[in-house]
């Protein structure tokens, strides 16, 4: 990979933002996430092979280990589908051009990356809440 | 508007002539991942009511489930899409941190079939417990 082109400048340059973390948790929950998927045809399959193949996919998923890892795929996907909103109203160039660069003024999604992540956390804990009401608390 | 034929914007002519950059399919990828991210807005918040109304059920009550028209359609399109999307993501991820071309080019080729194949096991599954979904109850 040697090279005499002049390269961008790496990482450790740049002032540390909350994009920074934004960028790699949705890489991170996006790399966990597939492996979900995984986990959805898997329990689609065993619906589908009949009472035998269900009983063994419940059994793993209702273990402790096995919550602890539903729990957090569901912070995963909160995670990945908040920011990704996020990313999507960026992507739309929302609070993104010049008149916010004069560096007198912190751009809006600086704030709103911080927020992203509180709801995140915020809304998998509302889920877990809603699920041990609607089970009766006899889940995990 | 345009100075020149095929010339958009701050496009350079000559870039267009000789077809570099992303004049052909550079933006398909990208595209692709906004428009797949869109329809998992919606499906994935109904798919996070629908396995938690599920939480504590029996077996035959989830066959009864997945096998209702409406939620057997919408697991078929968020299956797809959860395998497309996250087949866009993990091609990335592997053009960004794998740099040896043989393993790169080995990847690239069993994620495609892989996600083809787990869409294609998940429709059929579905598909399966809906069409004979009344046979268990």
């Amino acid at each position: 990979m040697a090279t005499s082109r002049p390269l961008s400048p790496h990482l450790g340059i740049y002032r540390w933002r909350v994009n920074m973390l934004q960028s790699t948790l949705h890489r991170l929950t996006g790399l966990f996430l597939s492996a979900g998927v995984l986990l959805v045809a898997w329990a689609l399959i065993a619906a589908a092979a009949g009472n035998h193949a269900w009983q063994i996919f419940t059994g793993v998923w209702l273990s402790v280990p096995g919550q602890v890892l539903l729990f957090l795929w569901t912070w995963s996907l909160l995670f990945h589908l908040v920011n990704g909103i996020h990313h999507l109203v960026r992507d739309m160039g929302l609070n993104y051009g010049p008149p916010r660069r004069d560096r007198t003024h912190n751009p809006v999604y600086w704030s709103t990356g911080w927020l992203v992540i509180v709801a995140s956390v915020v809304l998998t804990v509302i889920v877990w809440v809603l699920l041990a009401l609607h089970v009766g608390g006899g889940v995990a | 508007m345009s100075a020149y034929p095929g010339q958009e914007g701050m496009r350079n002519p000559l870039k267009v002539a000789l077809g570099l950059g992303s004049s052909q399919s550079g933006v398909h990828h990208w595209w692709l991942q906004r428009v797949t991210a869109v329809a998992l807005i919606p499906l994935s918040i109904w798919f996070l009511f629908f396995i938690g109304g599920l939480a504590d059920a029996s077996y035959p009550a989830v066959l009864a489930a997945v096998a209702q028209p409406v939620h057997a359609i919408f697991l078929i399109v968020l299956s797809v899409t959860l395998f497309w999307h996250g087949a866009l993501g993990l091609q990335v991820i592997i053009e960004d941190y794998v740099h040896t071309r043989w393993w790169e080019v080995t990847l690239q080729i069993a994620l495609r079939f892989g996600a083809i194949l787990g869409a294609l096991a998940c429709v059929l599954a579905i598909l399966a417990v809906w069409l004979t979904g009344v046979a268990y109850n």
